[in-house]
């Protein structure tokens, strides 16, 4: 059944009352060039088996993480996530609210966020965090603006070793802000015109690295630390970066209660110090009490929001990963401390595991000593090569480093390796069969 | 009523020698309601004339202050960052924004007395 809101005389009444003869002028903006002057050129409708087949057949050229022994990592990591929380998750009270402007109806999914938030703060070691954001990249690029915003200040120290779609979503959000942002490796001296230094931690290579001394010089200058963690799940394991003395903090949050979702929906944390809670976007649920003093739950600081402020908005996101954050909050809360804690010392174990035993290989040289659950090898061919070798064999061997730096050809024989707590022993006997095979 | 000017952004303006103390109208905070936060500018910021300065938020809204006149700001009002509420209870007096040690004492010229501004107000 079509539904047709609006007869001729409707859309006639309304296009004599804007001065219009025809739709088609409002599309005058639109030069010819780029109109379709015929219909689409999609296949005439089909049955649902027929459907049925064609995209299972498409399906069938993928090769599923989970498929085969995989140790891919860089930004996206494969983490067991417990059924309980695709049950919970589908729970129809769940199911409705987007973004909870009316909090009298919508106290659970408030409090959900209000709970998110605390997990967030927590694992992050800082004082408050927001409602989410799209991803870890994004949250980025919104830290960077947000630094800027709180110094003052237009120049921006990011780091060379931070993941390249980190460094792209920066460079894309901020390229009408007039920032001056210099990538480099290793990190200069900051001054009193810098508004932020951006490291990652562990950085894309694995490597893991302490952070104080480098957050006390930011503090001398008046710039702010700005930390991205593309593996939540180092949090568990890794000093966290409030305690070392981190000003924003952005994680990709997917790792914990999220699959990885070909890529996206993923899910952004952004946590800071109380001090600047003002100049941070994105939702905030706060708690408070109602008339009656019964505890209750709002979204909080909106004035600074695009809905109310527009063009001054504090920034223009004005939503969150809702959905992905309930996963993540679910698990987490399964998980408990202890638990976080475990999960990572077995991700990190069996990374250990796996270093160890490739480091066995002659070509293969482990580069990183300080790593969580990813460490980068020097290979004696060329990565890229490898790779595709190795998947021959059904193993998924890692990302080369030329595929997120293909400028720099002094790293195609580098390979990054993630492994989590869903790689066995088995798979990594495998791997390195397989890759003793390929290299020799 | 005061020998305060007014601004037609809601503004008072207090003018001894050649520094401004401004901040905004009791007509101004009444219609905001609960001050919940005042940004201020920096000490030492050259301002403009209609530049804008300082953004006042409320539980209803958040909105901008403009420079009534031109000049450097000299001092601004600590006590709202701990106590914003403090622009409800005495907006045009202990509730000063910032304090603009004029550049051009004519842009005086433009500014309202209390009476003009009651009318205007009301307008």
């Amino acid at each position: 059944m079509r539904y047709l809101p609006l007869g001729e005389a409707d859309r006639g009444a309304m296009m004599a009352r804007i001065g219009i003869t025809s739709v088609d002028d409002l599309f005058d903006g639109v030069p010819q060039s780029a109109r379709l002057t015929k219909p689409l050129d999609l296949p005439p409708g089909q049955g649902e088996l027929s459907v049925e087949r064609t995209i299972s057949r498409l399906a069938g050229k993928n090769r599923p993480m989970g498929s085969c022994p995989s140790f891919i990592g860089g930004g996206a990591y494969r983490h067991h996530v417990p059924a309980s929380v695709d049950h919970l998750i589908q729970r129809s009270e769940f199911l409705t609210a987007y973004t909870p402007y009316q909090p009298e109806i919508s106290q659970g999914t408030l409090q959900v966020l209000f709970e998110f938030q605390t997990q967030v703060a927590l694992i992050t070691g800082m004082d408050v965090a927001n409602a989410s954001m799209y991803d870890g990249a994004t949250a980025c690029a919104e830290a960077v603006m947000m630094a800027s915003r709180v110094t003052r200040r237009k120049h921006v120290v990011m780091s060379a070793n931070l993941h390249p779609h980190y460094r792209d979503s920066v460079l894309t959000a901020s390229q009408f802000l007039d920032l001056n942002i210099d990538v480099v490796e290793p990190l200069p001296e900051v001054d009193k015109e810098t508004a932020c230094v951006v490291v990652q931690n562990p950085d894309v290579f694995g490597r893991l690295r302490d952070l104080k001394v480098l957050s006390e010089a930011c503090h001398e200058v008046g710039a702010l630390l700005v930390v991205a963690v593309p593996e939540v799940v180092s949090l568990g394991a890794v000093k966290s970066p409030g305690e070392m003395g981190a000003d924003i903090v952005v994680c990709e949050g997917q790792g914990i209660g999220n699959g990885l979702n070909y890529g996206g929906p993923y899910l952004g944390l952004f946590a800071t110090r109380d001090k600047y809670v003002r100049q941070m976007p994105g939702r905030l649920c706060g708690e408070t009490v109602d008339a009656d003093g019964k505890r209750g739950y709002v979204l909080t600081l909106s004035a600074r929001e695009q809905h109310i402020r527009r063009e001054k908005a504090t920034s223009n996101i004005c939503t969150n990963s809702g959905l992905c954050a309930l996963a993540f909050s679910i698990h987490l809360s399964l998980l408990g401390e202890d638990g976080l804690k475990g999960l990572a010392m077995l991700n990190h174990q069996t990374a250990f595991k796996l270093a160890d035993k490739l480091s066995e290989i002659e070509g293969v040289e482990v580069l990183e000593k300080t790593f969580f659950n990813e460490f980068t090898l020097k290979l004696s061919r060329d990565a890229t090569q490898v790779v595709e070798d190795l998947l021959d064999k059904d193993i998924m061997g890692g990302v080369p480093a030329a595929r997120l730096f293909p400028e720099r050809s002094d790293m195609a024989d580098h390979l990054i390796v993630a492994a989590t707590e869903t790689n066995t022993d088995e798979d990594i006997q495998a791997f390195a069969s397989a890759l003793q095979e390929v290299l020799s | 009523m005061s020998d305060h000017k007014y601004s037609e952004d809601h503004e008072w303006i207090n003018v001894e020698g050649d520094i401004a103390t401004v901040g905004i109208s009791n007509f101004a905070q009444e219609q905001l309601g609960d001050v919940v936060f005042v940004d201020l500018p920096q000490v030492g910021a050259e301002v403009s004339k209609g530049d804008e300065v300082a953004v006042v938020e409320s539980v209803k809204a958040a909105s901008e202050i403009y420079a009534p006149l031109s000049g450097e700001i000299i001092a601004i009002n600590e006590v709202l960052n701990e106590t914003p509420e403090t622009v409800n209870a005495d907006a045009e007096n202990g509730g000063w924004f910032f304090k603009i040690k004029l550049a051009d004492e004519g842009e005086m010229d433009d500014l309202m007395d209390a009476e003009a501004y009651a009318a205007f107000a009301q307008g």
